[in-house]
């Protein structure tokens, strides 16, 4: 019952609108909203990889569109940003050697994109660049903006295809999909190697190519338990730290001489 | 079974590294050296970062010569007056070469200038080692006594100034040679990894003229000392001793050195010295041509330091 009625609605306003563009489209626009179960995930020893599902919803969907599924979604998981060195090795009398570097400010550690369908079918490459979305059509600000931007290009390139290799970049197509009209869920793989800090999921809505409106939350990954001690005590107590990796290797090294002993 | 490394920041498996740590330890108790340049080569071959690797290394290090220093105390071959000397050359080459490894990090050349340092000096050492116990063996295989070195015999080295006497060594000798040699070990230690044995125990015996049975004790004394202090500036600088890797190497090793130490004494010294002569001159070779090999990314990132 509620989908004729939500038609018929939609058709009203549509011819609203026709007569009065301006006003009447303002309370009608699509939105986007995202919700994580949890505000932040755990790292424990065994983390090898998981897949992060972040369930979203469509306000005011249009219906007809949305049966025609023209509306799309991209949701991306961006991680901390970090200044990156990008070197590139030649050879030297034969020996390879990292001659030249770029360096780049706030790259995303990592960026795992999910969408609803392949990204050249949602919208044109010019807007993916105006949103900066996507892996690669992420703007990556060389520290040094004097450097040709031939050579700029080229290590932008190998950024990329790099943290994409390391499974930090990825893209699932397909990982987006609408459970109802305006329900949808967006699974994003976090790597193994994933960062900790504080990452920021973002939702992107499209309607038939156009983009709508974007919606974000955050995220904090942190690691658990026994090895996020340790990581918490070499950084914090680095000296303390020191002398106890020193203490523990002279007890291994007396306890094996008198638990080995073969003389 | 799979562990994740705090500070490497990996999962590794447990098996591997023990045994890694055996193997190494089961030929470090065998021939009497540290085993540090077997061990961060194999933890670089193991995908470990070589900064870690080395840190860690350095760590690994000191279980190892505690255990081999308690035996020595024991039979009384230990000059603690010597390690004292090498040991204070060692802490100012040690905070050289920390300095030297945080600049080469910086600039990107640091695992570069390690595999540069194993392939050469480990190729050099393996090298004069493999030539000199080949010899050895021919001359005992063709009937002859061995060649021995005449005692009293003085090179340019006996004639420095700032003389010491070091009385379980039965030395008298300028100073200066000794806190040199303790500096270049540190120094090694803190970029490599190392322990240095394999460089100090030769460097003792031919250039100072240091008596052969106190040389291993005295060697391994000062290590523990020299590879304390760098593990302990690593840490502080570098952030970069795991110590959960360095407990699993240590156990493995501690374990099968004292049964290496075993094996090695059904072995003659010159058929030994041209196993590890080998042995060394294969970890030389392996990474040198890591050096020359095309790699198979020539791009690579790492954290860079805006300020």
């Amino acid at each position: 019952m509620r989908a004729p009625n939500a038609f018929a609605t939609a058709v009203v306003l549509s011819l609203l609108a026709a007569t009065a563009p301006a006003k009447a489209q303002v309370p009608l626009t699509e939105g986007i909203q995202i919700g994580l179960s949890t505000d932040n995930v755990s790292i424990t020893a065994g983390f090898s990889g998981a897949d992060l599902t972040i369930f979203g919803s469509l306000e005011n969907p249009d219906p007809l569109v949305a049966r025609q599924g023209r509306y799309d979604v991209i949701v991306v998981l961006e991680g901390p940003p970090k200044p990156v060195v990008v070197r590139r090795k030649d050879r030297v009398l034969g020996v390879w050697v990292n001659l030249d570097s770029e360096t780049f400010e706030n790259v995303p550690v990592s960026y795992s994109v999910a969408t609803t369908r392949p990204l050249q079918d949602i919208t044109e490459p010019n807007s993916y660049k105006q949103l900066s979305l996507g892996a690669s059509n992420l703007y990556m600000q060389p520290a040094d903006a004097g450097d040709s931007p031939a050579t700029i290009e080229e290590f932008t390139a190998a950024l990329r295809s790099r943290k994409a290799a390391t499974g930090l970049y990825s893209e699932n197509v397909g990982g987006v999909q609408f459970l109802s009209q305006n329900l949808f869920r967006a699974t994003v793989r976090l790597a193994p190697n994933v960062p900790v800090g504080t990452h920021k999921a973002r939702a992107f809505l499209f309607k038939s190519g156009v983009f709508i409106k974007e919606s974000s939350a955050q995220l904090e990954i942190r690691k658990s338990g026994f090895e996020q001690s340790i990581f918490r005590v070499a950084h914090n107590y680095s000296f303390l730290y020191g002398i106890f990796a020193i203490s523990l290797a002279m007890l291994t090294g007396w306890l094996g001489r008198v638990i080995f002993r073969k003389d | 079974m799979g562990i994740y490394l705090p500070i490497a920041e990996i999962s590794v498996n447990v098996f591997v590294l023990l045994a890694m740590g055996a193997a190494v330890g089961f030929l470090s108790g065998m021939f009497g050296v540290g085993g540090g340049f077997l061990i961060t080569p194999l933890l670089i071959f193991y995908n470990i970062p070589p900064a870690i690797a080395v840190a860690t290394g350095a760590n690994q290090v000191i279980a190892s010569s505690v255990s081999g220093v308690l035996s020595h105390m024991k039979r009384g071959t230990l000059d603690f007056k010597l390690g004292g000397v090498l040991l204070a050359g060692g802490i100012i080459g040690s905070t050289g070469g920390i300095y030297v490894f945080a600049f080469l990090r910086r600039l990107g050349q640091l695992d570069l200038f390690i595999s540069l340092l194993y392939v050469v000096l480990l190729g050099t050492v393996g090298g004069l080692m493999l030539v000199e116990s080949v010899n050895a063996l021919r001359a005992t295989r063709s009937g002859a006594a061995p060649v021995l070195k005449k005692s009293g015999q003085h090179n340019w080295i006996h004639r420095l100034p700032l003389k010491m006497r070091f009385r379980a060594s039965k030395l008298f000798v300028s100073v200066i040679p000794v806190l040199g040699l303790g500096a270049g070990i540190g120094f090694l230690s803190s970029i490599m990894g190392v322990g240095g044995g394999f460089i100090m125990v030769p460097a003792l015996i031919y250039l100072l003229k240091v008596p052969t049975n106190v040389v291993i004790g005295t060697s391994l004394f000062q290590i523990i000392f020299t590879s304390a202090y760098t593990t302990l500036v690593h840490a502080t600088t570098n952030q970069t001793v795991d110590v959960v890797l360095a407990f699993l190497l240590m156990a493995g090793g501690v374990a099968g050195a004292q049964y290496g130490a075993k094996a090695g004494q059904r072995l003659r010294g010159e058929q030994l010295r041209a196993l590890l002569a080998l042995l060394v001159l294969a970890v030389a070779i392996r990474l040198a041509i890591d050096l020359f090999v095309t790699p198979p990314n020539l791009y690579s990132l790492s954290a860079a330091d805006l300020n």
